[in-house]
């Protein structure tokens, strides 16, 4: 396996969020503002590159049945440490990401990249997958916050780019795309795009019966 | 009493874990393909919700607020940092706890859940109820009535979305959405319907 397939893959063909179907919470609710998500993205990854580097290492000594427990402890303790870095640097975006940041503990791109992947792996190809699964997450984190600040209430970063109405300026702003449901049509249309783009990503029609249930009428 | 039916209806329809906090949602996508399965889910998430969130309370106020540990002569100390890693602990052991009586007096309630138990520790909906009843400070008879309602709320979610799929599957849904894509765009819709609750003060 190439390093940069390793680091790049993430990105785009096996992204966490729309591949993987991992760490959806955070994607969702904290997207409202390209600040917020760039932070998250950034915690994600760190937390991801630790807690990868950190299980890859004792990946031998690591009896099957604690596993969980003892994975779940260390992402724990990194979360920790990027919540309170966060609450001493960046106290109003830590208000806002309020109880986000601590939910990074069970976000699942996390546990499962010390599942799938630091567990099987060396050292440094770990942290690398790390890396750029946390980039991959940040990355559609990125793109769903421009699309929902900046046509949502018109500005980026809290700069103002579209002038708008109530400040004398001529921008309507569509106010749907500050309300939470808005994250998950846009993140439904970009797999579409993803998807139309990447074929091999398209999942197979499951026309078979549902088990254990008779037709019924309607 | 009517500040906590208060609570239970707030966490059940306008503050809905699931739809109006994006809470649990990695299962909340995968596991919603039948109602069976997402109801047995559903009853789970109720469970470990009920009990945790309280526990997690307590635990909360005797040992980890500033000062809580005033009866141990430790006054000074403030371990609230220590809240993710002891609430998550709480969890897990609650989540083995639960399976262990399940698998040894209900049997088969244990075959129904199956592998869905153990998934729960990393459900963030479990974890984060914790977090809010924090956030909001809760007393202990508040947070178990929010617990039980934020689980009954997840579980209505859960099984609303696994009603739409059920149907879903005999449509026709462009190529690139199919599977994963429409999820999220129902999903939206959902949400969207209980956004109009937003507004209730009870």
């Amino acid at each position: 396996m190439k390093m940069r397939d390793v680091l790049l893959d993430p990105l785009l063909n096996k992204n966490p969020i729309t591949f993987q179907v991992l760490g959806i919470c955070s994607a969702l609710a904290i997207t409202n503002s390209l600040l917020s998500a760039l932070v998250m993205g950034l915690s994600v990854t760190a937390v991801l590159a630790f807690s990868n580097m950190s299980i890859s290492l004792i990946r031998h000594h690591l009896p099957t049945s604690v596993r969980i427990i003892v994975q779940i402890t260390i992402i724990a303790s990194a979360v920790i440490v990027v919540d309170e870095l966060l609450k001493a640097f960046l106290p109003e975006t830590a208000r806002i990401l309020s109880v986000y940041v601590g939910l990074i503990v069970t976000n699942c791109i996390v546990l499962g990249r010390a599942e799938t992947f630091a567990m099987q792996n060396p050292v440094g190809i770990s942290v690398l997958d790390g890396i750029g699964n946390g980039l991959g997450f940040g990355l559609i984190l990125m793109i769903v916050a421009t699309i929902r600040e900046l046509l949502g209430s018109g500005s980026l970063m809290g700069v103002s780019i579209l002038p708008l109405v109530a400040d004398n300026g001529w921008y309507v702003p569509n106010e749907m795309l500050l309300l939470p449901p808005s994250a998950f049509f846009i993140i439904g249309f970009l797999i579409w795009i993803i998807r139309s783009w990447k074929t091999e990503q398209v999942e197979q029609r499951d026309d078979s019966p549902i088990p254990n249930r008779t037709t019924e009428a309607g | 009493m009517d500040n906590l039916f208060a609570i239970f209806l707030r966490s059940i329809f306008v503050e809905n874990l699931a739809l109006a906090f994006f809470l649990g949602m990695c299962t909340f996508l995968a596991v919603s393909k039948q109602i069976k399965t997402s109801l047995g889910l559903g009853a789970a998430v109720i469970v470990v919700l009920g009990i945790s969130v309280p526990i997690n309370n307590l635990l909360y106020n005797i040992f980890l607020r500033e000062g809580a540990l005033g009866w141990a002569n430790l006054g000074a100390f403030d371990f609230s940092y220590l809240s993710l890693i002891s609430f998550i602990a709480v969890i897990a052991a609650m989540v083995q706890i639960l399976e262990m009586i399940l698998s040894r007096y209900f049997p088969l309630l244990h075959n129904n859940l199956g592998i869905f138990l153990p998934l729960l520790t990393v459900n963030c909906a479990i974890l984060g109820a914790s977090l809010f009843m924090v956030q909001r400070d809760y007393n202990f008879a508040e947070s178990s009535v929010y617990g039980l309602g934020a689980g009954v709320g997840w579980a209505l979610a859960i099984a609303t979305l696994a009603g739409l799929r059920e149907k879903m599957r005999y449509c026709d849904v462009p190529t690139g959405l199919q599977g994963l894509g429409i999820t999220f765009i129902t999903a939206g819709l959902i949400s969207l319907a209980f956004m109009a609750m937003a507004g209730i003060e009870l």
